[in-house]
């Protein structure tokens, strides 16, 4: 007897206790460095996707980042019915509309509001022609007084500098700029913004610095060969009337004689002016309250859309019964769900139960049958039905031929419902038979033998031992078949018509037709949250890991 | 289930109309896709039996549409030839090597050989091409799913995993989620990255469905499967290595092949992933089955339906000579 005291050790003279832990950490990582490759690869393929979309169904930085200025102007102003909002807010509103016009990109918020408002993609596109006509008078006032504006060099001689010690007078301008044309943009090499203009016309510095960056980043032009923008014009001639002019520059003289010719056409403008002068739409607070409402960066409005609600300046409303589509369209996929998984009960489960007490050859023959649709090609099967359902097609031949419906009046089984619940029945059948035989297969037959013995009729020794005993499979099948179905697109697509169609339908169209992502996303969030729920019931009743493919 | 001698009327009557109810249901499984099989023989461009047809006079039927369906490009003459040669060059030197006799590789061969000179060069006809890109995409997504497929279920089946239950949700997931969700998401995603209608973004979303199945089959497949084997191994003096090829691989391996038929048929039969994710440029068999049934339905479609028939029979019978040979081998190991 060795020392009972002492700890036990294995061969190599370690304590055996820290031995075995050890030996069970490498076996954990082992096992996990073996899992991890194919990990990380559904993580990006797979999940990283789901993710994105649920993102994507409360991101809406659209307005933010189009209209910056606007919308940070507008926080201010209070939605009450009528009251316009400030001279500031609409040459907020002209500066970042220019911009976001000569990046193309007032079309795209144009066409996102338009889905709250109708009317505000027109309105957008638009005003995005007629703003090269905004202060068109100060601009000729500017033209007449000095020749030298006409100069594309004068410009850049004013504004642009290649001396280094400036340092980044632009930052400001380039942050703007960049997030309302949604792509980096910046001066050329070696080019600053010169200190002397942007401290004494800074609203032209910044519109020309946004001007020469566009130019070089996205035209590729040379910025001092190009004529500025309208805009930087409007700013120069509003920063000449801001008060006196405090440049001492070689262009000093010619900026004075154009201050003293813009004076009087400056008085007469305002941006209020000329946005209304171009649509009276742009006095409409409810434009306004859309953009406001619409300003975040996050939304809840996708979802709410997506249950026939919608996001209004006034708070969340119910939309107009002609328009509320989402909620019926839900009931539909749900209802249309449940009908196929019941039909799928029955036609599934008196053939799982012939399978399972069967002699094994004849069982397996019945298999094959239910298999080969399993194995065959979902596109195959649903132009089976597509033909077959036709009104000229095979069914309703067979049917006149019969003489069961006259020729006049064949069945309609396509394009509605009907087409739908029949074929995608059909295809989701085999779902429903594999998990109840696998239940019915564990079902001693000699229970039913004794409840027979004991008096029962085969009723009740059906309905009282047997089928309690294949609620697992009936529940296992239910669930599969249901989760499958309201996912469903191809198949509702092809046979279903308007009146056949499915959730699913509607997100492909808004993903594809109208490409309203959000509400794509949003609707496919609703659904995914529905599948997982099932799913996890799933889990619970039946396990994950019983999940049987095809015997 | 028999009939006892002693049944009642009743029974006798409920036990043939049972029978004739389960065989209604057989019928209403089998016959449309039975139905599809001579329509596609129809001479006419109807999508019913025509009266020449149901009089069986050989007029009413025709191969036209399956000579839409294969048209008349590419060299499967020469690709036959060339890859029967190759194959009994593989059979010769099998032969001599190791004295087999098996004739597989001159099969293989020849009916690769057929395929791949079909599709040698064929651009732009209807039905070839997509079917020239369906049978680009789904091997490589399939090879991708099998490789890291098994080699995660190899580690899942371990004894002791941490979190076993997450990572199973996760692997399994692509299964779950309804496709139009899947195709959603990877739609904006790949759009993001820039995988948008290429060949490799339609590719890695195809091995991304098929994971689930190979986890599942290969997984079911560990289960019987007899851990003494790879300690033996190990004690008598094989490395890793050599022990998963030697002697792991060889026992699972109808696990692993079925599994990679159902990631091939996945990634082959899938049309909603590949409508959003891919461009023209990777059009399929089943995206170009898809627009001709929800535009012009032209009856070549049958004929490409036949096609497909056929293949699944042939995936089905190859299965099931896997699962029989997959439980003698288990029925050899002890346990």
């Amino acid at each position: 007897m060795t020392d009972a005291t002492g700890p036990i050790v294995a061969a190599d003279g370690r304590p055996l206790k820290a031995s075995l832990s050890r030996a069970l950490r490498r076996e954990k990582l082992r096992a996990f460095l073996l899992i991890l490759p194919l990990l990380a690869f559904v993580v990006i393929s797979f999940i990283a996707p789901i993710f994105d979309m649920l993102f994507r169904s409360v991101q809406d930085d659209i307005t933010s980042r189009t209209l910056p200025q606007t919308v940070v102007a507008l926080n201010d102003w209070d939605y009450t019915g009528d009251a316009r909002p400030s001279e500031q807010t609409y040459e907020a509103l002209y500066f970042d509309m220019f911009m976001a016009a000569e990046a193309k990109k007032h079309t795209a918020l144009g066409s996102r509001l338009n889905y709250e408002t109708t009317g505000i993609s027109s309105l957008f596109r638009q005003t995005g022609r007629g703003l090269d006509d905004v202060g068109e008078d100060v601009i000729e006032a500017m033209e007449d007084a000095s020749a030298a504006l006409d100069d594309s060099a004068f410009w850049a001689g004013l504004f642009l500098t290649d001396d280094r010690s400036a340092g980044d007078k632009a930052a400001s301008a380039r942050a703007w700029a960049s997030t309302v044309s949604d792509q980096a943009l910046s001066l050329p090499a070696d080019v600053y913004l010169a200190n002397a203009a942007e401290a004494a016309l800074p609203n032209a510095a910044r519109q020309y610095a946004a001007f020469a960056m566009f130019t070089h980043t996205v035209d590729e032009d040379v910025p001092a060969e190009e004529d500025p923008w309208e805009a930087v014009w409007i700013a120069l001639a509003q920063d000449l009337t801001a008060g006196e002019l405090a440049y001492d520059g070689p262009e000093a003289a010619e900026l004075r004689a154009v201050q003293a010719a813009v004076a009087g056409p400056m008085a007469d403008f305002t941006f209020t002016d000329a946005f209304l002068a171009q649509d009276d739409d742009w006095g409409e607070a409810s434009v306004w309250g859309t953009i406001q409402t619409f300003s975040s960066p996050y939304t809840a409005g996708y979802f709410l859309t997506a249950i026939d609600l919608e996001l209004t300046p006034d708070g969340a409303q119910a939309v107009e019964d002609d328009v509320a589509i989402y909620i019926t369209l839900f009931w539909r996929t749900l209802w249309m769900s449940m009908t196929i998984t019941f039909s799928c009960i029955l036609l599934g489960y008196p053939i799982a139960w012939l399978m399972a007490n069967l002699p094994d050859r004849s069982a397996n023959l019945i298999m094959i049958l239910v298999l080969l649709p399993f194995w065959t090609s979902l596109l195959v099967r649903t132009s089976a039905w597509k033909v077959l359902l036709q009104q000229q097609g095979v069914i309703n031949d067979t049917l006149v031929w019969i003489g069961l419906v006259g020729d006049g009046s064949r069945l309609a089984l396509i394009n509605n419902a009907t087409g739908t619940i029949i074929a995608m029945t059909h295809i989701l059948l085999p779902f429903m038979i594999l998990p109840l035989y696998s239940v019915m297969k564990g079902i001693p037959p000699s229970y039913l033998r004794a409840a027979k013995s004991l008096g029962a009729t085969n009723w009740t020794a059906f309905w009282r031992v047997y089928f309690p005993q294949s609620v697992p499979g009936i529940g296992a099948g239910s669930i599969l078949v249901f989760i499958l179905s309201i996912g469903y697109y191809i198949t509702p697509e092809i046979v279903g018509g308007t009146k056949g169609v499915f959730i699913s339908n509607r997100i492909a169209y808004h993903i594809s037709s109208s490409l309203n992502w959000g509400l794509a996303a949003a609707l496919g969030t609703i659904l995914l949250v529905v599948v997982l729920a099932l799913y996890w019931a799933y889990d619970r009743i039946v396990g994950i890991d019983n999940v049987k493919l095809g015997g | 289930m028999g009939l006892p001698p002693y049944a009642t009327t009743g029974q006798r009557i409920w036990y043939y109309s049972f029978r004739v109810i389960c065989g209604l249901i057989l019928f209403f499984l089998i016959a449309p896709i039975i139905t599809i099989i001579p329509l596609s023989f129809n001479a006419q461009d109807f999508f019913t039996f025509t009266p020449e047809m149901l009089r069986l006079d050989p007029a009413g039927y025709s191969l036209k549409h399956y000579r839409a369906f294969f048209g008349t490009e590419g060299s499967p003459g020469t690709g036959l030839i060339v890859g029967a040669l190759l194959g009994l060059a593989v059979f010769a030197a099998l032969y001599f090597w190791r004295g087999s006799r098996n004739v597989l590789p001159i099969i293989v061969g020849a009916a690769l050989g057929l395929v791949i000179g079909k599709m040698w060069g064929i651009e732009g006809t209807e039905w070839m091409t997509p079917l020239k890109n369906s049978l680009k995409i789904a091997p490589v997504a399939t090879l991708i799913s099998v490789s890291l497929g098994t080699l995660a279920a190899i580690g899942l089946s371990q004894a002791h995993v941490p979190f076993r239950r997450a990572i199973m949700a996760i692997l399994i997931s692509p299964m779950i989620v309804p496709l139009i969700i899947s195709a959603a998401g990877m739609y904006f995603f790949y759009s993001r990255i820039g995988l948008q209608g290429t060949y490799w973004g339609v590719v890695l979303s195809h091995a991304a469905l098929g994971v689930p199945f190979v986890i599942i089959t290969v997984t079911a497949t560990l289960v019987g499967f007899d851990k003494s084997l790879t300690r033996a191994a190990a004690n008598l003096g094989a490395n890793p290595v050599t022990t998963f090829f030697r002697v792991q691989m060889p026992l699972i391996l109808p696990g692993v092949i079925s599994g990679g038929l159902f990631a091939f048929i996945t990634s082959f039969d899938e049309v909603v992933v590949v409508l959003f994710v891919g461009s023209v440029g990777q059009q399929t068999l089943p995206w170009q089955m898809f627009t001709g049934l929800r535009e012009q339905i032209s009856p070549t479609i049958l004929a490409a339906a036949t096609v497909l028939i056929s293949i699944s029979v042939v995936l089905l019978v190859t299965l099931e000579l896997l699962r029989r040979r997959s439980e003698r081998l288990r029925g050899m190991t002890p346990g």
